[in-house]
């Protein structure tokens, strides 16, 4: 088990480069250079699942996100013409009111994460925790099992429905 | 220091990997020589055994070019993405019971999560090139990796659901306890791994974003010298890492082939089949050692003679090991392993000398519209069989064996629905092209 403060050290790490990383996605002019990023923001965001004991998460965020997800993402980028995109107006004309709205939202969330607040009573300090993939699963397959599967079959018909509208405008 | 030998296997690992991507080149040329009635490389050295070193050596002082044009910081960044995703991926290959840099709860997903992310060293590669040919190797890519992904995790399913874990290690222990490997039990599912494993690597018969007659080398159609070697290496490595994959999960990793077979030397402790490691490396060894005078140049009969020693050397400790129960386990596993996946490597080499390159919609058509659909049979396949031995209690043949013929039927179905498919589509284009034009 790793001491406190290597604990502490590998969050900020994190935390730090998924802020970061975040930032430059949102500012970079370059497409791909802001996909990129974003990948650095996912893995980043993973890297704190697994500080946090979550191994399960951990993988399922890159094999999702970043190796599934994302990989559409650059394949979309680099099949829709960069040039015309680069040169078109960017959305980012309301600055005073953006700046405003994200100090209103920063603050709620202090309010919520302070150090006395009740939503933090009774987790478990994740160097407790055992490995818990198994423990995914059973609740997944056994306790929740309906609900997964509805979920499930919701996503099954929202796919099937967008192949069907996609088919129809081919026709 | 609890960190102190993963971390020296890992350098071990990063060390040694490149010499050895570096001989599977070689054998490589060397088997694609033989099969073409050729030499191969005789030169350096003897028998071309020190081509290797001279290649790399000839890779790391040429030119490092940068297109004018490239997206420079991208360029430079993508061929040590692709690179650092295939070494990542030795964390969780156990090489022996012993010799695994970390035995991960989540080994598998682990190491099929880091060489997914590996198609983004081709990806942005081929696209800060920022030339036609490496961005249609690149899109190839991208579009033939996710879509046999997703037929090579189904196919892994299949050995999940037999092994009930995730972790690499427990998943060979619990070949050791089943007394056989997992292909006797999922032999469709090895297949279909076999199949989408070459097209995850860009091996031939599916090697079309690099296809040379097209795209001139596709999304490495820019790199150079040191660049372009760490590419190279990827690859490689990448196969290392699928085979290694495959010998874990279905070819039983570490264990000796009839490990269950306990036939002991004479009232020793020693088993006989345990000697056969160090009777092949000693016959290799004699073979150089006979070899060596017939080369024709003295400094090749040092290198052979040499080589022979080297050889020697590794039955002695193959041999030794057998004495000392503490090492046993560890060097003769990392043999076995090492072994089964060389003889997987052996077969993408003779594949790519066998079969000709894949049309892309072929290729397509391979695995959307017969490898996944198969893959999902095999997965409730299997689950099926487990269920019938374990609820019912039926015998492990007539179960497996039962599911294994649905299977086969289902691939069966599967082809001859493509190709009745096929001879529509063409019978309906050759009547287009018969009727008169002038329609409308």
């Amino acid at each position: 088990m790793a001491p406190m403060a290597l604990q502490y050290g590998f969050f900020y790490f994190f935390a730090g480069l998924a802020i970061v990383c975040a930032i430059l996605m949102v500012i970079g002019r370059n497409v791909v250079h802001s996909a990129v990023f974003l990948i650095g923001a996912l893995l980043a965001t993973a890297g704190i699942y697994l500080q946090l004991r979550a191994e399960f998460l951990f993988i399922v965020q890159i094999i999702l996100y970043v190796g599934g997800i994302m990989v559409l993402f650059v394949f979309v980028i680099m099949l829709v013409n960069l040039d015309v995109a680069a040169r078109q107006r960017q959305f980012s004309k309301q600055l005073w009111l953006a700046l405003l709205l994200t100090i209103v939202l920063g603050g709620q969330l202090m309010f919520m994460a302070r150090r006395d607040s009740p939503i933090f009573n009774g987790t478990v300090p994740p160097a407790a925790l055992p490995p818990n993939t198994g423990e995914v699963a059973t609740s997944l397959f056994q306790t929740y099992m309906l609900p997964f599967e509805i979920a499930s079959i919701m996503l099954l018909v929202a796919m099937v429905g967008a192949v069907l509208m996609a088919k129809r405008r081919d026709a | 220091m609890p960190y102190l030998l993963p971390v020296f296997y890992g350098i071990v690992i990063v060390m040694v990997l490149p010499l050895l991507a570096g001989y599977i080149v070689l054998l490589e040329r060397k088997v694609m020589a033989d099969m073409q009635a050729r030499l191969g490389p005789m030169r350096v050295g003897p028998h071309g055994l020190l081509q290797p070193i001279a290649d790399a050596l000839k890779l790391l002082i040429k030119e490092d070019i940068v297109p004018a044009k490239a997206d420079k910081m991208i360029f430079l960044l993508a061929p040590l993405v692709s690179v650092t995703m295939a070494l990542l991926a030795y964390a969780a290959l156990p090489f022996g019971p012993v010799f695994q840099i970390a035995d991960l709860d989540i080994g598998l997903l682990f190491i099929l999560a880091i060489s997914s992310l590996g198609v983004y060293g081709i990806v942005l590669g081929g696209w800060a090139s920022n030339s036609h040919f490496s961005l249609l190797g690149a899109m190839r890519s991208a579009a033939q990796l996710v879509s046999y992904e997703t037929a090579a995790g189904l196919a892994l399913i299949s050995a999940l659901l037999l092994g009930g874990s995730l972790s690499m290690k427990s998943l060979v222990e619990a070949q050791d306890q089943a007394g056989a490997w997992f292909i006797f039990f999922a032999p469709c599912g090895f297949f279909i791994y076999l199949v989408a494993s070459i097209a995850e690597t860009n091996r031939a018969p599916f090697d079309l974003p690099e296809a040379e007659s097209e795209l001139v080398a596709g999304y490495m159609t820019e790199y150079s010298g040191f660049r372009w070697s760490l590419y190279f290496l990827a690859e490689y490595a990448n196969m290392i890492v699928v085979a290694g994959i495959a010998t874990t999960l279905f070819l039983g990793g570490w264990l000796r082939p009839f490990a269950s077979f306990h036939g002991h030397v004479m009232g020793t402790p020693i088993e006989i089949l345990d000697i056969f490691p160090a009777l092949l490396f000693f016959a290799i060894g004699g073979y150089c050692f006979w070899r060596a005078p017939r080369q024709p140049v003295q400094i090749q009969k040092l290198v052979m003679v040499l080589v022979g020693g080297l050889f020697l050397v590794l039955a002695a400790v193959m041999f030794g090991s057998l004495f000392v129960p503490a090492t046993m386990p560890g060097i003769h596993g990392a043999f076995w392993f090492l072994a089964k996946v060389l003889v997987y490597i052996y077969a993408f080499l003779w594949f790519r000398f066998t079969f000709p390159r894949y049309r892309f919609d072929q290729l397509m058509k391979l695995g959307w519209q017969f490898l996944i659909p198969l893959a999902l049979t095999n997965v409730l396949g299997v689950g099926i069989a487990q269920i019938l031995r374990q609820q019912l209690g039926w015998n492990a043949f007539a179960a497996f064996g039962l599911t294994l013929l649905g299977t086969i039927g289902v691939a069966a179905w599967l082809i001859s629905l493509n190709d009745r498919r096929d001879r529509d589509r063409a019978a309906a284009a050759a009547a287009a092209a018969a009727a008169p034009a002038g329609g409308d």
